[in-house]
């Protein structure tokens, strides 16, 4: 059983630049056809101030923290047995190239399902750009699995 | 906007099938180094028959039939459950109807239903988004 005295926690909060060419790299490994997404002039012609992080990339920021999702290592868990449950995504602003993003994550809940052959921890996180401004939050539910249960 | 009503289904879009390739792609780009995506080893060892596809790649793809449908700053809500694991050769499909019109902060909103499928028709994930019109 995971250790549920941690519900709560705010893990130490960190900043991404966003850079050019990796939204480009995105892009292209998500097959983007739209050259919003890796194009800064087309991105211009759109009427945006620089090319766009698509409306999945905050999850990637998640992971340019110090270590590959730390609740890993906080919780004692095997990445081995992590399965992704559901991910939301609340938009109030854009994430562009050139932005400052700072990300903070706490975890949310934990509770467990199938007599706790399952468990989930959720994980609130908030993205906020170099003006303040916060851009997007997002909920993750991560789903560890008990084989032994 | 007046032709969107509740039941319009926006444009569907269909992917090339997951290749290894398109998994070592998206792990590097998105950063996720899970290796139970990229290592078969690995994966074997944790109990799958395989690598499998990372749940975000296929959420990423719903977001472009979003943002193919409107621009990514009429997006206000994007979520999703991951009901099912998406294996090596799938074919995904992502669809979306509209099921509620509304108004909220002020403007228009229109409310989907989202869902990406494999080429068994299962739902790979369920989801919903929330749109300004």
């Amino acid at each position: 059983m995971l250790d549920r005295s941690k519900v709560g926690h705010e893990f130490d909060s960190f900043n991404v630049d966003i850079e050019k060419g990796r939204l480009k790299f995105f892009a292209e490994a998500i097959g983007e056809t739209n050259p919003v997404y890796f194009s800064e002039t087309a991105a211009h012609d759109a009427g945006y101030k620089a090319m766009l992080a698509a409306p999945t990339f905050p999850f990637p920021l998640d992971m340019e923290g110090p270590e590959l999702l730390p609740v890993l290592n906080f919780l004692s868990m095997d990445i081995s047995r992590l399965l992704h449950g559901s991910q939301e995504f609340e938009y109030l602003g854009m994430i562009y190239a050139g932005d400052n993003i700072t990300v903070t994550s706490k975890i949310k809940d934990m509770f467990d399902k199938k007599s706790g052959a399952l468990e989930f921890v959720v994980l609130e996180s908030t993205y906020t750009n170099q003006n303040g401004d916060l851009v997007a939050r997002a909920i993750n539910s991560l789903v560890y699995r008990n084989p032994s249960v | 906007m007046s032709d969107i009503t509740i039941g319009t289904a926006i444009p569907s879009l269909t992917l090339p099938s997951i290749s290894r390739t398109t998994l070592a792609l998206y792990a590097g780009a998105s950063g996720d180094h899970n290796p139970i995506h990229i290592d078969s080893d690995f994966a074997k060892k944790a109990g799958m028959s395989d690598v499998f596809a990372h749940g975000m790649l296929s959420m990423a793809y719903l977001g472009r039939m979003l943002t193919n449908w409107k621009p990514q700053s009429q997006l206000r809500k994007f979520s999703n459950r991951f009901a099912t694991i998406t294996q090596l050769q799938d074919v995904i499909t992502c669809s979306g109807t509209v099921v509620e019109l509304f108004e909220e902060g002020g403007e228009q909103r229109a409310r989907l239903e989202i869902v990406a499928v494999n080429q068994d028709d299962v739902r790979t994930l369920i989801g919903e988004a929330v749109v300004a019109l």
